[in-house]
């Protein structure tokens, strides 16, 4: 017996080693990971303080203040007279990350459930895609003051802004993830009577993983947007969200703190992208290749 | 007395017209393997999901025990996100099998194709014949009594596949399932089965019966032997026949 399967043993040990050499790739960090990034970021910063010391008109200057200043007075300054300093920054900063973090699990629970009718029954798929797609080509700031005249409280009208920007991508990619299952896994589990419970739970929810996961990338970066956006239409009450704190800098001609605003903005959208791709790895990464052509 | 698996005047007209396969009548019993050898296109895979219940005939009847069959696809059909050993343990678990007798059985089909040391590997990590014994380990965990294959060697190399002739004669010998296998090779045909058909282009219908006579345990030197290519050699020629 032993002689028998050494013999028909089809892979030798040496030939199976490059099927594991994808993992061990991805996760060495070469030169030119950091090189290239590095110097993206030092031009960046040149070109920062070329515009606010030479390139822009001087009655301009002060929206941009230098890099280093900004550092200083937006930054390393915790708290000042009125509004200025990082605390209120950070303070609206925290009220924008709750609203698009509430909005965005609200969207992912409506937006999976929606795809998982319009998989399962055909009808629900004809009756709503048409206005799924009216929904994502529609500009969701013109429906602004109609959500405001609508619907009451400030936080449900910001929650509401994030759902229908970051609504599409979950639907889309979920449906098209569950529905791209190959045909002869669909006939194995048919083959063995398998229920459309079991179909779903067991063969095109783990199928669909990939596209969920891009789905759920760029819905969590629109609900970013979406929190922001919102900001500066729906303000009321003494919190308020990032987005109204940035038109208020820009109101009041506050340079530093504005663009130390936008920067935590930016950070915040950056830190969602980073956390779900390193979701994504977490839960697909070891059985999923993403292919790149040499 | 019908055999385990028995088509009767068979007949398969697809709703554009087609007609793709015109009445086959014969008897699959346990402890045969009968191989049937076609034209591509001519209906082979057809038999096969008509005899599944993936579709179903339109003329004449088929009978099997529907509870007890093993089908292996043209490709592995692994769930990538399962390991070898949560793939082969997938169909028990359809079929509502406990946990502990789960895992006893896939312990016991992964010896037996050798898979062992690569429980906890993703499909990915696998060599296209190392899919192939997954996806046969799979089924046998089911102990089916009727086992279909269509064509599950075609894309492997031909030493792979040769050996994995040789491991899944041993299955056959071991299990004594009554074994339906469509392949376009007509030495496999003919180092597999203990009867190979040949059936005609679209419509197919079988044209050509022959018996082989070598004995089981069959040993790789058998494909060398005069016999043997005399007999696939008469095969072959029933199958240019059956070409026209």
């Amino acid at each position: 017996m032993t002689d028998l399967n050494s013999q028909v043993a089809v892979t030798p040990p040496s030939s199976r080693r490059p099927d594991d050499a994808p993992i061990e790739t991805t996760n060495r960090v070469r030169a030119s990971d950091i090189i290239g990034p590095a110097v993206v970021f030092v031009l960046f910063i040149a070109f920062w303080y070329a515009l606010s010391t030479r390139l822009l008109p001087e009655q301009k200057r002060f929206l941009l203040p230098t890099p280093h200043k900004v550092l200083k007075e937006g930054f390393f300054t915790w708290e000042a007279g009125e509004q200025r300093g990082l605390f209120p920054i950070l303070k609206s900063m925290w009220s924008s990350i709750q609203v698009a973090v509430i909005g965005l699990i609200i969207t992912i629970i409506i937006g999976t459930a929606l795809a998982t009718a319009m998989a399962t029954r055909r009808w629900v798929e004809r009756a709503t895609w048409p206005y799924l797609v009216a929904l994502q080509s529609a500009p969701i700031l013109a429906m602004t003051p109609l959500i405001r005249a609508l619907i009451d409280g400030v936080q449900t009208q910001r929650i509401l802004v994030v759902v229908l920007i970051a609504f599409f991508p979950i639907v889309n990619n979920t449906l098209f993830g569950l529905l791209s299952v190959e045909k002869s896994q669909h006939e194995l589990f048919t083959l063995h009577g398998a229920s459309k419970w079991t179909r779903l739970t067991k063969l095109q929810f783990p199928a669909a993983m990939p596209n969920i996961f891009v789905g759920l990338r760029i819905s969590a970066g629109l609900s970013v947007i979406g929190a922001v956006v919102g900001d500066f239409y729906f303000r009321q009450g003494g919190v308020v969200g990032i987005g109204a704190q940035i038109d208020i800098y820009r109101g009041r001609l506050w340079g530093s703190e504005l663009i130390a605003a936008i920067l935590l903005a930016s950070a915040f959208g950056l830190v969602v992208f980073i956390v779900f791709g390193f979701l994504s790895k977490l839960a697909i990464g070891k059985w999923h290749t993403t292919t790149r052509g040499q | 007395m019908a055999g385990a698996l028995s088509f009767n005047n068979v007949g398969m007209t697809f709703p554009d017209g087609t007609r793709a396969l015109g009445g086959a009548t014969f008897d699959v019993n346990p402890g045969e393997f009968i191989t049937v050898v076609g034209p591509s296109g001519c209906g082979k895979s057809t038999l096969l999901r008509i005899a599944s219940n993936l579709e179903t005939a339109t003329e004449g009847i088929c009978n099997v025990d529907r509870d007890s069959i093993g089908y292996v696809f043209q490709d592995a059909t692994l769930l990538p996100w399962r390991t070898v050993a949560k793939n082969i343990e997938l169909l028990a678990e359809l079929h509502g099998v406990d946990k502990a007798e789960r895992d006893e059985r896939v312990r016991n089909v992964i010896d037996l194709v050798g898979l062992s040391g690569f429980e906890d590997k993703y499909p990915k990590q696998l060599s296209g014949g190392m899919k192939m014994r997954a996806s046969l380990a799979r089924s046998l965990v089911m102990k089916p009594r009727v086992f279909l294959f269509d064509e599950p060697f075609g894309a492997l190399d031909e030493i792979t596949r040769e050996r994995l002739n040789d491991e899944l004669l041993r299955l056959f010998q071991l299990e004594g399932f009554a074994g339906l296998f469509i392949t376009h090779s007509i030495s496999e045909a003919v180092y597999m089965s203990t009867k190979v058909l040949v059936m005609s282009s679209r419509p197919g219908r079988i044209v050509a019966s022959f018996d082989v006579p070598f004995e089981y345990p069959r040993a790789h030197s058998l494909r060398y032997e005069p016999k043997f290519a005399e007999l696939c050699g008469e095969v072959s020629t029933a199958l240019r026949g059956a070409l026209v």
